[in-house]
C-alpha cells in the first residue's frame, strides 16, 4: 500500500517509486482541475439547468483515459508514470462524479425529473462510447 | 472567486484530492478481492456525500469553488467509473458492469440528498 510505504522511514525502491507516482498524481490533478473549472467558468449554469461544462469534461476525460489505458499508450511509448499522470491524475480530476450527481439532484429538486433523467443517461452513454472507442480511433489514427 | 489566489489555491487542492482518490482506492482495492471496482465506487459515494453535505449548508461562491470544485471534484471521478464499468463488459462481466453503473448512480444520490439533509441541520 501506497499510504504505509510512505510512512516507512527507510528510503527503498518502492518507496521513491510511490512517492514519484504520487507526484505525478498530484500534478496531473492540479492540470485536470484547473480545466474543469475553466470549462465551468466559460459555461456557466443555473442550479436545475442543463449542465454542459460537467457534460463535456466528463465525456473529454472519459475518452483520454479510454486512450491512455490501451493502446494508444503503448503506441505513443508512454512511460508508466506519464499514464499515471495522464490517466488518474489529468483523467480523474478533469471528470468529476460528486458535481455530476448534485447537478442530478439540483434537476430533481427543481421539479425536472424527465431532464435529470435525460443528463444521466447522456452521461452515461456518452461517457460508455467514448472510452469504448477511444482505443479503436487511436488505432486507426496511427 | 476569479482571483488568481483563488485559482490557484483551487487548482493546489485539486491534486490534493486526486491523490487522495488514488490512496484511498488502493487501500479499499487492497481490501476486496474479485475484479469490482469497489475502490472507484466509495471514493465517488463518500465524495458525493461530502458535496452533499456542502449543498445542504448552503456552502456557495469561494468556499464552493476551492472545496466544491477543487478538492471533491478532483477527488471523485467520471472518467474511471466509465473506463471500469466498460472493462467488466468487455471482460465477459456484464452483470458486474450493470452493477457498477446501477450502484454509483442510485448509491451517489442517496449519498447526496443524506448529506444534503445533514448540511441543512447543520
Amino acid at each position: 500500500m501506497v499510504a504505509r510505504r510512505l510512512m516507512t522511514s527507510t528510503p527503498s525502491p518502492l518507496h521513491t517509486r510511490s512517492r514519484a507516482t504520487l507526484a505525478a498524481v498530484f500534478a496531473g490533478g492540479v492540470l485536470g482541475g484547473l480545466a474543469r473549472a475553466g470549462v465551468g467558468a466559460a459555461l456557466p449554469h443555473d442550479p436545475g439547468a442543463w449542465p454542459w461544462a460537467t457534460l463535456l469534461a466528463n465525456v473529454a476525460g472519459a475518452f483520454v483515459l479510454g486512450a491512455v489505458a490501451t493502446g494508444a499508450a503503448r503506441r505513443l511509448a508512454l512511460s508508466p508514470r506519464a499514464r499515471t499522470f495522464l490517466g488518474a491524475g489529468f483523467c480523474g480530476a478533469l471528470t468529476t462524479f460528486s458535481t455530476f450527481q448534485v447537478e442530478i439532484f439540483d434537476l430533481l429538486d427543481a421539479g425536472r425529473g424527465g431532464l435529470a433523467l435525460l443528463y444521466a443517461a447522456v452521461s452515461v452513454g456518452a461517457g460508455l462510447a467514448a472510452v469504448a472507442a477511444a482505443p479503436a480511433i487511436a488505432r486507426r489514427r496511427a | 472567486m476569479s482571483g488568481p489566489l483563488a485559482w490557484s489555491a483551487m487548482a493546489a487542492l485539486a491534486g490534493v484530492g486526486a491523490v487522495g482518490r488514488v490512496l484511498l482506492d488502493e487501500v479499499v482495492s487492497a481490501r476486496s478481492r474479485g475484479s469490482f471496482p469497489l475502490g472507484i465506487l466509495a471514493v465517488n459515494l463518500l465524495g458525493a456525500f461530502a458535496l452533499g453535505v456542502l449543498h445542504g449548508a448552503g456552502v456557495d461562491g469561494r468556499a464552493l469553488f476551492l472545496v466544491g470544485t477543487g478538492l471533491l471534484g478532483a477527488f471523485t471521478t467520471f472518467s474511471a467509473w466509465m473506463l471500469e464499468s466498460e472493462r467488466l463488459w468487455r471482460d465477459g462481466f456484464a452483470p458486474a458492469g450493470w452493477l457498477n453503473l446501477w450502484l454509483s448512480l442510485a448509491g451517489g444520490l442517496v449519498a447526496v440528498a443524506l448529506g444534503d439533509a445533514l448540511g441543512g441541520v447543520l
